[in-house]
């Protein structure tokens, strides 16, 4: 058993860099996925991880793999993009989902082609799949520090946010928090998928926000407890993918968000809030 | 008697097209006072205006010494994501926004105001119950208790007795009346004329632009009703541009 789970953490560095990457884009990512399914944004999240590639692909272009301007390229591309859909969203009769996903389509267009035009095939899998047995020192503080930000931040937001769910009009009407909280919570998002695209990639760095949250639907009800079962399945994710990486050498990401995808069917049978199993063979009604 | 609101030839609507149009009055403070009208006579769309969440397109409105923050509102239940995991009594604590704003934590006093309210609007025991769970009417007594804990001069109801029952609606009258014995102004916009002729000393009636506004007596005359169902079908057609000078 110890060779079988510990060993692979014990013997190689790169195993625990991953491992502790995977945990901070857990920590940090994690919770705003719970939102962003909460909002029924599930796909935003996945149309803005597409949005960051053509930042991150310039930042390439202009420095190669460099940490630091791929993920200032990324930042502005997802900013740009999220603020842009916004706009067109306020001044325009074009509903937010339609114009995010023009957005997004042609973002992903220009950094494909920008990768194309400079980079290798393999560049464009590095960008597009991650590398996460390959985080550097650098990589782990920026993940890290990210992590640590998003959770403050959502903290500071916590209320406004839940409030911005559950019922926007009484926020507008007892507070001018409406816009910020949207943006700022549109800013975690960017964020925390620049940290995840260094790790999982572009494609892959929604699955681990998004996965866990929607597997916790079936097991919480309150949001407190959401969170707290979506970030416990992102981390057994991410040591369960990085160990059948290992043992079977398969590629990290993919079988990171395999496991994920696992527990989230997993839950959706065996869930007690609203599960299939409990559908079929619902229990005794309580006393009235 | 001085005025908690004044309409001033007040125009508001939604990408240039008026659903109110000049819209000019008073509502007295300490009113108690039914907005009504046919469907799309820009009832709802004159308490956004009301709390700020929609600019005039032209006109304005007039506080009379009220701030934004001495004004309550009750959304339409359509508003409200009931399958948003939060607790009765968290949404509910929402009402003391004024005084912890978006980031102060609740002391033992503010969950003891919290508990006064949920207990006011005889909901005592769902205090965590998850609003998802709750029924139509039990849902409107969470946002009264709200609305108590707001502690406002002005309370705006969109719809507040819609498809809720009898009983709900008689307990929630009580405690409108109860507002309306405290000397807050209430503006409710309402469809069933039976409550507006028995609770509701004055109401406007509506129909994209004002058909009357008084005494509820005087207002709810079936010539009145009839003349705001023919203004609002005749608003059917395509837009033009407003060619009537301001008063």
């Amino acid at each position: 058993m110890w060779e079988l789970l510990v060993q692979p953490f014990a013997d190689f560095g790169f195993m625990r860099r991953a491992l502790m990457g995977c945990i901070a884009i857990s920590v940090g990512a994690t919770p705003v996925g719970v939102f962003l399914m909460l909002r029924r944004m599930s796909l935003t999240g996945d149309a803005m991880a597409h949005a960051i590639l053509p930042g991150a692909a310039v930042g390439y272009l202009v420095s190669g793999l460099s940490l630091g301007a791929m993920t200032i390229g990324g930042l502005i591309a997802g900013m740009a993009v999220a603020l842009l859909a916004g706009f067109v969203t306020r001044v325009t009769a074009l509903r937010e989902d339609a114009s995010l996903a023009a957005f997004y389509l042609i973002s992903l267009a220009v950094g494909v082609l920008i990768v194309s035009t400079r980079g290798s095939n393999v560049d464009l899998m590095h960008v597009l799949f991650g590398t996460v047995l390959a985080l550097n020192d650098d990589a782990l503080v920026l993940l890290c520090s990210i992590a640590s930000i998003s959770v403050f931040a959502l903290a500071a937001l916590f209320r406004p946010l839940v409030l911005e769910c559950a019922d926007p009009q009484f926020l507008r009407s007892v507070s001018g928090l409406s816009a910020m909280t949207h943006f700022s919570f549109l800013a975690l998002v960017v964020v925390n998928l620049v940290a995840g695209f260094h790790a999982l990639g572009t494609l892959m760095a929604v699955g681990i926000m998004i996965l866990p949250a929607a597997a916790a639907r079936f097991w919480a009800v309150s949001i407190g407890a959401l969170i707290a079962v979506a970030v416990s399945v992102a981390m057994l994710s991410s040591l369960s993918g990085l160990l059948l990486s290992y043992h079977f050498s398969l590629p990290s990401g993919p079988a990171i968000i395999l496991v994920a995808g696992l527990a989230y069917a997993l839950s959706l049978v065996f869930g007690p809030v609203g599960g299939l199993a409990g559908r079929a063979f619902p229990r005794r009604h309580l006393e009235a | 008697m001085t005025y908690a609101l004044k309409f001033q030839d007040l125009s508001l609507g939604y990408d240039r097209q008026p659903a109110v149009h000049r819209l000019r009055g008073e509502i007295a403070e300490g009113s108690l006072t039914a907005i009504v009208g046919p469907n799309g006579a820009g009832k709802s769309t004159v308490l956004k205006g009301v709390t700020g969440s929609l600019r005039p397109l032209q006109g304005r409105i007039a506080f009379g010494g009220l701030t934004r923050s001495e004004i309550a509102y009750l959304p339409q239940q359509s508003d409200v994501d009931r399958s948003f995991p939060v607790a009765v009594a968290d949404l509910v604590a929402m009402g003391l926004w004024r005084e912890i704003g978006g980031f102060a934590g609740l002391r033992a006093a503010h969950r003891a105001r919290v508990a006064e309210a949920i207990s006011a609007v005889g909901l005592e025991g769902f205090e965590m119950r998850p609003i998802g769970s709750l029924s139509g009417g039990q849902i409107q007594r969470t946002l009264f208790a709200r609305l108590l804990l707001q502690d406002a001069r002005l309370v705006l109801l969109d719809e507040p007795f819609t498809a809720i029952d009898a009983k709900t609606v008689a307990d929630l009258i009580g405690v409108v009346r109860r507002w309306h014995g405290e000397g807050r102004t209430v503006l409710a916009v309402l469809h069933d004329v039976d409550t507006v002729r028995a609770h509701f000393p004055r109401t406007l009636m509506l129909a994209r632009e004002l058909v009357a506004h008084g005494p509820t007596g005087q207002v709810l005359t079936a010539e009145n009703q009839f003349r705001a169902r023919q203004m609002c079908e005749a608003c059917t057609g395509p837009p033009h541009t407003c060619g009537r000078s301001p008063a």
